[in-house]
């Protein structure tokens, strides 16, 4: 599917060996994963190590009167009153209007969301440090909670900051001549909305803490996805110069978002160890992580969209407003959802009109994160379910009314109303393989049929497009701490022959210790089973913003197939001296440099540097065989990777309950560089996507508890709950990147809630039956059918 | 999410237990399988002071039949019954119920006495056993009493149990050739709680049928004579009488004022009508 006239500048080197880009390789770490031999924060065993147990707000607004802490455990207990000089995290927006929270990292005059840090307590164990934690009594004044965005959006609503005059972090309005769909014949408006979640990772988050005197180093071990950007921030409110820190991720349980902020924990224990002398843990446990942490995905749309009678877009209409939490966290800020709406809202579809206003709206309850997809899985809920209203309304089936509108391969490169650069891509070749894989006309003709034992069958399709990597050029319009730039990687030839790479980027899942190395593979020719993977340590590899926004392929892939460049071209001219050849008449291939007469072999190389310097000449290259190379893409304005999902489902109107009874992915992410590590991040995203579609939600009573407390409340998709999804891939290169790569992470979460509701709308649509709302819920199913019954009676 | 601290004992003898319970003044908590009791000591929403391990009691897990009726010892696990490795005498039932509690890794360990001393509303025996008619062997120091499992769970996470007792027995009478079982749930997801669970045993011949109707909020409503369910009268049509407004006016009267959860509740009755007249 490679677009003609698109400029892409692939390199294979390998001739794909069958290590480098494109194979199917086994994950080189797995084996210590699958193993149980993976260390995790939790595996981190220090001498003299004592546990952290938080005293957390038991409301969600209230302001402090007095902390009470028993006299015989007075020494073991901190409060904001003892963390002097520490200074409160701050996460800015440099957007027009932006309204500045400061979040102490432990609370000082207000509480302003369940779970929040009031006191640290320390003890030699976590059940003895949860002991002391309960024998603390808060004095606590109850104040108004602010649970529900919209209302916190009117005039007199309680003040989650009271100096801010209202609960707005920041309104955006973005508009291209809306006025002229205004005459369009077909005009459907719906309120659209998604739930609260929880990301629910595996492992929870996680700080071991520590001081080396004799480096005058505190060291932080984090579950962390980005640890120098966690180190520039508790520089910040440490106030410590930032090579006086280290922070090390080791092995990493799952990021999705959940672990790219600077945690007040992070910033407690840091402060802690330095205070007593000896190391400091905190593990978060999953009841912390679903009431106290941070949270995701809850956004509210009010949406018109404008078509003409065939079906053809002519605009979008949106007022959308994401509830943000109480406090702005660092370092995505707390506009990041909602400003993005307004920026892909109109997904890969060409409309001539478009208005978004945006609202990021403070409430009393965590700060909202973003979560693998961003705003893209609201986004594509909200206009994807639209567009079956669309093709309602038109008569025309769902997947025309998409073919229809969406760009199509000849504009590509394209720039949509929004102006966002959509690289290359057949994404209508994508939506037609998906309605043909999931049989769209054998799913009507069963319909035809009526209903098989008491249930009804749907299918829905969905399509998104997601932009990754997007840098330097995206990122600074929004002015927030973290600015992603070049991305750098340092390669190092072994004396024995083996390579040695550092990376800033982490891997918490996502197969980075193999791709890495297949692309250092194909690079220079060395077997990735000696090639070795330093990712997650301040200390040891190149600054980072990490591993974020689906970058880490493109920027790190790309960072370290410039660096192996470099370091085989130095080994190339070093091998030529060996070959006594001129330079320009050796190659190197297959892990050797070869002329004319002979080769010599890159081990050859690497130990004649290392350990016979009297075998080389006197005029050889003095850099060396280690080098350090930075890389962005030829255009920094992103990767658009995208895919076509299909589901088919079976409701039962009378119970509610929602079963998928068959899911086709379409999926492009560019050239793949391992298509199994692919497949499993989309199974992944899938399962995600499945968890916001059916399962997942944090609902608030109005005094701003949060009530799914423990996982029997909050559920998450199992084994059984996810089908077995069939996947098709298309690999249109992109032609800014190395070797054509594309950010692809987050798709298989984005698509999957529009996709799972437009075929539950499909199959209850005879009923007169429309859910709007994730996640759906079998109370929502069977409450919506019954309202729909009852509107039938008394119409009839 | 660690326990407040408490003392343990894992007694050899039910004589032990129960002396240790008398002594313990109602500070004490009894664990068998722990799949309840384990996270709610985590959660701290129970703190007791002393946790009675009754685990190592053999007398309690002792199954067999006695006078046509079956006779399980407190400690037997939802495995053992869904592997077959008790004896049966509701013709497949009861194996057909454990099998869908929760996970196999909650059925390993759970025990049938712990979950009807749990009187969680949302527990299959809850429900299941009150269908089948079974009654349960409470003991104490002074000795033993016996009641109908309806009697024995009272409210959500209530049950008869006084302090110092212990659910020593359940008693599961032999279903009849004649009688016909029917059980259905809702769970959102696979090994999850049920939010609606219904349950018939309906006995024609006999014109007789009892109805459960359970994971509710409160304890499960125990129809022991549904004719009301069927127009008035159990027949071999029952399933063409049954009769969901009459149902739906049970769930009202339980205090379920929301109508789609109360559909819900009625639509899963029905399944297991249909299921036991299949």
């Amino acid at each position: 599917m490679e677009n003609a006239g698109v400029r892409n500048e692939r390199e294979f080197p390998s001739g794909r060996s069958g290590q480098g880009v494109g194979a199917r390789l086994p994950r080189k770490e797995d084996d210590r994963l699958m193993r149980g031999r993976g260390q995790f924060v939790g595996d981190i065993r220090l001498a003299g190590l004592q546990d952290v147990a938080f005293v957390r707000s038991p409301l969600a607004h209230a302001r402090i009167r007095g902390i009470h802490v028993p006299e015989r455990h007075r020494g073991g207990v901190f409060t904001a009153a003892d963390l002097v000089g520490v200074k409160p995290i701050r996460a800015v927006s440099g957007l027009p209007g932006f309204k500045i929270s400061e979040q102490p990292v432990l609370a000082t005059g207000k509480v302003r969301q369940v779970g929040e840090l009031v006191a640290m307590c320390l003890a030699p164990t976590r059940a003895e440090a949860e002991d002391i934690a309960a024998s603390v009594t808060l004095d606590l004044e109850e104040l108004p909670a602010i649970t529900d965005m919209l209302k916190a959006r009117e005039p007199g609503s309680a003040l989650v900051h009271e100096h801010w005059g209202d609960n707005v972090f920041l309104e955006t309005n973005y508009e291209v001549d809306i006025s002229a769909a205004l005459d369009a014949p077909i005009q459907v408006t719906r309120e659209i909305s998604t739930a609260r979640q929880c990301m629910s990772p595996l492992e929870g988050r996680g700080v071991v803490a520590t001081f080396d005197p004799r480096l005058d180093q505190l060291t932080l071990h984090s579950a962390a996805q980005m640890p120098h950007i966690t180190r520039s921030g508790l520089a910040e409110c440490l106030g410590m110069e930032e090579g006086r820190i280290r922070v090390i991720s080791p092995d990493v349980g799952g990021g999705f978002g959940h672990k790219g902020i600077l945690l007040p924990e992070e910033v407690c224990l840091s402060w802690l160890t330095m205070r007593c002398g000896h190391p400091v843990r905190w593990t978060e446990d999953r009841r912390e992580h679903l009431v106290a942490s941070s949270n995701c995905r809850e956004h509210h749309y009010k949406i018109t969209v404008y078509a003409d009678s065939d079906g053809t877009l002519r605009g979008i209409d949106c007022e959308a407003t994401v509830d943000s939490g109480a406090y702005s966290s660092y370092p995505f800020s707390a506009c990041l959802e909602a400003a993005q709406v307004a920026s892909i809202l109109p997904g890969p579809y060409k409309m001539p009109a478009y208005r978004c206003r945006t609202f990021s709206v403070a409430t009393n309850k965590c700060p909202i994160l973003p979560y693998r997809g961003v705003a893209r899985t609201g986004v594509c809920f909200a206009l994807e379910l639209m567009l079956d209203l669309v093709a309602a309304e038109a008569g025309l089936e769902p997947g025309e009314v998409r073919l229809r509108n969406l760009v199509q391969p000849e504009q590509m490169p394209f720039d949509n109303i929004t102006r966002k650069h959509f690289d290359s891509g057949d994404y209508p070749e994508a939506m037609r393989r998906a309605l043909a894989a999931i049989d769209v006309e054998a799913i009507r003709a069963k319909q035809s049929q009526g209903e098989t034992g008491g249930r009804r069958i749907g299918v829905g399709v969905s399509i998104y497009c997601e932009q990754a990597a997007h840098g330097t050029s995206v990122y600074s319009g929004w002015g927030i701490p973290m600015v992603p730039g070049h991305e750098q990687a340092s390669a190092r030839l072994t004396p024995d022959g083996g390579l040695e790479l550092r990376v800033g980027v982490h891997s918490h899942g996502q197969g980075m210790e193999t791709t890495l190395a297949q692309v250092a593979h194909e690079m220079l020719g060395i077997d990735v089973a000696k090639i070795r993977i330093v990712l997650g340590d301040t200390a040891m590899t190149p600054y980072s913003t990490g591993t974020w926004g689906s970058r880490s392929m493109v920027m790190a892939g790309g960072a370290v197939a410039t660096a192996c460049r470099e370091l085989g071209e130095r080994a190339r001219r070093i091998g030529a001296k060996l070959l006594q050849h001129d330079p320009a008449s050796v190659v190197l291939q297959n892990g050797e440099v070869r002329g004319v007469n002979g080769s010599v072999s890159l081990k050859a190389i690497a130990h004649t540097w290392y350990r016979r310097p009297q075998d080389l000449p006197v005029d050889v290259d003095p850099g060396g065989l280690e080098v350090t190379q930075g890389y962005k893409p030829v255009r920094d304005s992103g990767t658009f990777s995208y895919a076509a999902h299909a589901a088919v489902v079976a409701v039962d109107p009378d119970v509610g309950e929602v079963e998928i009874l068959d899911y086709v992915i379409v999926e492009d992410g560019g050239v793949l560089v391992n298509p199994m590590v692919v497949d499993g991040q989309i199974y992944g995203g899938l399962a995600q996507g499945i968890g916001t579609a059916l399962y997942e939600e944090m609902p608030f009573d109005a005094s701003g508890q949060p009530l799914a407390t423990t996982l029997a409340d909050y559920l998450l998709p199992g084994a059984t709950e996810v089908p077995a999804a069939r996947l098709d891939h298309m690999e249109t290169p992109s032609p800014y990147t190395q070797f054509g790569v594309k950010g692809i992470g987050e798709g298989g979460a984005i698509a999957p809630p529009a996709a799972i509701a437009n075929a539950v709308n499909d199959a209850l649509r005879p009923l007169g039956v429309e859910l709007m709302q994730s996640p759906i819920t079998p109370h929502r199913v069977v409450a919506a059918v019954l309202a729909a019954r009852a509107a039938e009676r008394s119409a009839a | 999410m660690k326990p407040a601290p408490f003392s343990y004992e894992r007694p050899r003898d039910l004589n032990s237990a129960l002396s240790m319970l008398a002594a313990s003044n109602g500070s004490a908590k009894i664990i068998a399988g722990g799949q309840s009791l384990g996270p709610m000591l985590n959660l701290r929403l129970v703190q007791p002071e002393l946790i009675v391990d009754i685990s190592g009691l053999a007398e309690l897990k002792q199954a067999g039949l006695s006078g046509g009726e079956l006779v399980l010892g407190a400690l037997v696990t939802h495995a053992d019954i869904e592997d077959g490795r008790t004896a049966d005498v509701t013709r497949g039932a009861m194996r057909g119920v454990a099998a869908n509690i929760a996970y196999r890794a909650v059925r390993n360990r759970g025990t049938i006495g712990g979950s009807l001393s749990h009187a969680d509303p949302a527990a299959d025996w809850v429900s299941a056993l009150a269908a089948l008619g079974a009654r349960v062997t409470l003991r104490s120091l002074a000795g033993a009493r016996s009641m109908a499992i309806e009697a024995f769970v009272v409210g959500a996470l209530e049950s008869a149990l006084q302090t110092g007792e212990i659910v020593e027995a359940i008693h599961v009478p032999a279903r009849a050739v004649s009688a016909h079982w029917g059980y259905a749930k809702s769970c959102r997801k696979t090994g999850e709680f049920a939010h609606a669970i219904g349950a018939i045993l309906v006995d024609p011949a006999a014109a007789s049928a009892r109805v459960v109707i359970g994971a509710i909020d409160t304890a499960p409503i125990v129809v022991t004579d549904a004719a009301e369910l069927f127009g008035g009268r159990i027949a071999a049509d029952y399933k063409q009488r049954f009769d969901i407004r009459v149902a739906d006016t049970l769930l009202m009267k339980a205090g379920i004022d929301d109508v789609a959860q109360r559909h819900i509740h009625v639509s899963v009755l029905k399944r297991a009508v249909l299921e036991a007249a299949a």
